[in-house]
């Protein structure tokens, strides 16, 4: 199961689908910077030779009862895929809300009111992240869907604060265009603002997905699950292999996932732009 | 004075004109007012802009033409007052509604940059529910009307164009719809004076062939003057200082703001008066591509000319090589892109471009670039000095005709300035 699902989270680099027919357009391949590409392309490879170089020392190394039972594989894998659940969910929500509000903050009236909220979103993420996932588990329950709830809310603020900076940064005359031309409002921002913000909006899911992927270690705290297990179970045993095992684990997922949101950001963002 | 305020109708060229597919505009009473501003930004406007007409709205900035444009589109909604177009009062329906049905070109063309140029012009068939396949035809017509080769650039994003081709497709886009009326917001404003002017000639052609009802707004008087009917010079509070053909307002400006605003050099306005149409075109020597050089050659010099002018299986001219510059067995398109001069230039634009031509010249065509001939030098100063001997005559008499000291005045003013 494990394998599986974890390379199915990782979309392939080759999106020949969206790479157009004509020559006139290089696809976003010929967006890339040489900088951006070789970090595209390099951190797969540094996230399979790392999980690679595990694998081994995990295979090689000798072990005893207490590490073996705190290292087993299914034991690991359980942990990777409760760590990737609570980052991918959390994410999923913090999109459904924060993008959503976004828009609202960004429209006729309600623009007065965008500095307040992102004002409260800010004082949400300089709280510290132990200490609001704690408070929410004494205030409703322990668990994964509190954990959700509180990273949710942790992560809110970057994409909150891009969707409302991408949405302003769209050129106002091509807004008036589209309303001069006859499309409604509603047209206008699906078809207009929100394609041409996308790339600035998907910036700020990237920001949240590194947020939460390295937040979500603190739901073991709360019965949350995730790789914060591992860590939490080697400082209390005192073994040094399973503290550096959660934390490389750790490390390569965050990697994985931050790599994620740079593929997205890149092929979000619209052709033409 | 307004005895050559109907220049347009009655030149030769009003029989090919096409029918008239725009509607009347009119304005009664419009007010606009902000909250927070004492002065009225639009106090009082009534405006009747007839139906196939361009009417450019000039002024210094903030004079509220822009508002009034904005307001016959519902962009800002006036505080009092009614506008109708054809026989419907505006705000009788949705304002999306309406404005699919008005023709919209901003400066630059303001193209959605993730679009393409195709889907770009496709917005408004779209939202009007064309079927595809027609909206497809329609993109390529529109185009070509816009004189962009469809196969190459229908699908090509905004970026790809340079300013001139974004601004074609911002017209394109415009018309999409085959609207009655376009409005139009310093549509050329943001390109360079070449690119403008071919852009200017094209707009005229393509509005003889259509007959719009066409709202322009522009900073720009020597702009008014070639491309409107009539234009309408504002004031503050978008008050209308005069209201007429740029002829009536060039011989006779109704008042200092407008004098002042027309500028002093309004003789030499008068050149953008006058078109190219209208003076003796040279029929050198052609050549079609793909022809034997050597028998050009000998043509060209049993006419005694020293020069031929290359023409494509259109009609259209594409280069003008001098004799010794004809190599090769057969003759060739040019190298580069031959400025051609379009027939309703005016001579201000035929003159600009003659001074960048090392044959002191510059080829003319007509509708779809098809080739007239060739204007120079000595044909527009022969018409100028005749034009002018005409003007003096014609002034000489409205000083004679005229009673009122006031207006004697003026027109000795503006005698000396044609004299000097």
């Amino acid at each position: 199961m494990g394998e599986s699902q974890l390379a199915s989270g990782t979309p392939t680099p080759t999106r020949g689908d969206r790479a157009p027919r004509g020559g006139s357009e290089r696809g976003w391949r010929g967006r890339l910077t040489a900088e951006s590409a070789i970090v595209l392309f390099a951190i797969p490879v540094i996230v399979l030779v790392g999980f690679a170089a595990y694998a081994i020392w995990h295979e090689t190394a000798t072990l005893d009862s207490v590490e073996e039972s705190a290292l087993a594989w299914p034991t690991i894998w359980q942990q990777i895929w409760e760590h990737v659940k609570l980052t991918f969910v959390s994410a999923f929500f913090v999109v459904v809300i924060a993008v959503p509000l976004g828009v609202l903050l960004t429209r006729g009236r309600a623009r007065a009111a965008a500095p307040i909220v992102v004002g409260i979103a800010n004082s949400g993420q300089a709280a510290p992240s132990v200490g609001l996932i704690v408070l929410f588990a004494m205030w409703i329950d322990f668990g994964f869907s509190t954990a959700v709830i509180a990273l949710t809310l942790y992560a809110i603020l970057p994409v909150l604060r891009n969707t409302i900076v991408g949405l302003q940064g769209v050129d106002p005359t091509l807004v008036e265009a589209g309303r001069g031309v006859g499309m409604s409002a509603a047209s206008v921002l699906v078809r207009v603002e929100l394609p041409l913000a996308l790339p600035v909006i998907m910036a700020g899911v990237r920001t949240a997905l590194v947020l939460l992927v390295g937040t979500a270690t603190l739901a073991t705290f709360i019965n949350g699950g995730g790789l914060g297990a591992t860590l939490q179970a080697g400082i209390s045993l005192l073994r040094y292999s399973v503290i550096v095992s959660g934390a490389v684990l750790v490390a390569l997922l965050a990697l994985l996932i931050e790599w994620l949101g740079r593929v997205l950001e890149l092929v979000s963002r619209p052709r033409g732009v | 004075m307004t005895a050559t305020s109907t220049r347009r109708a009655d030149e030769p060229q009003a029989g090919d004109q096409g029918q008239i597919s725009g509607a009347e505009i009119r304005l009664e009473n419009v007010v606009k007012r902000y909250p927070g501003q004492q002065a009225a930004a639009v106090d009082g406007l009534s405006l009747v802009v007839p139906a196939g007409e361009i009417v450019m709205l000039v002024g210094p900035s903030g004079c509220g033409k822009t508002t009034s444009l904005k307001m016959i589109n519902r962009l800002i909604e006036p505080t009092s007052g009614s506008i109708h177009i054809g026989d419907q009062d505006i705000s009788g329906q949705g304002a999306d509604q309406l404005r699919r049905t008005i023709g919209y070109v901003i400066q630059g063309g303001s193209l959605f940059p993730h679009m393409t140029v195709a889907r770009n012009i496709a917005i408004v068939p779209k939202l009007l529910g064309w079927e595809a396949g027609r909206i497809a035809e329609r993109v390529d017509e529109l185009l070509e009307l816009v004189n962009l080769d469809p196969a190459k650039y229908r699908d090509r994003y905004p970026r790809e164009l340079s300013g001139g081709q974004q601004q074609r497709v911002g017209v394109a886009r415009g018309l999409a719809a085959d609207p009655p009326v376009i409005l139009m917001d310093e549509p050329f404003g943001a390109v360079d004076p070449i690119t403008r002017q071919r852009l200017q000639d094209e707009l005229l052609s393509i509005q003889r062939e259509l007959r719009k009802t066409i709202v322009c707004v522009t900073h720009d008087i020597d702009e008014a003057i070639k491309l409107g009917d009539r234009i309408l010079i504002l004031q503050e509070g978008a008050r209308v200082a005069q209201y007429d053909t740029a002829e009536a307002i060039l011989a006779s400006p109704a008042d200092d703001f407008v004098a002042d605003f027309v500028g002093a050099g309004s003789s030499l306005k008068q050149l953008s008066l006058s078109r190219i149409s209208e003076v003796e075109l040279r029929r050198p020597t052609t050549a079609r591509i793909g022809e034997s050089t050597i028998e050009v050659k000998r043509r060209a010099e049993a006419n005694g000319d020293t020069a031929v002018v290359v023409l494509d299986r259109h009609d259209k001219p594409t280069a003008w090589p001098w004799l010794r510059q004809l190599k090769g067995e057969t003759i060739h398109a040019g190298a580069e892109d031959l400025i051609n001069l379009d027939h309703r230039a005016t001579l201000n634009d035929a003159l600009d471009t003659m001074l960048t031509n090392s044959h002191g010249g510059a080829v003319v065509t007509g509708d779809r670039d098809r080739y007239l001939g060739v204007v120079d030098f000595v044909a527009v100063t022969d018409f100028m000095r005749t034009q002018q001997e005409e003007l003096e005559s014609t002034r000489r008499d409205q000083v004679l005709a005229s009673s009122d000291p006031q207006d004697e005045h003026r027109d000795d003013i503006t005698a000396d300035d044609g004299a000097s």
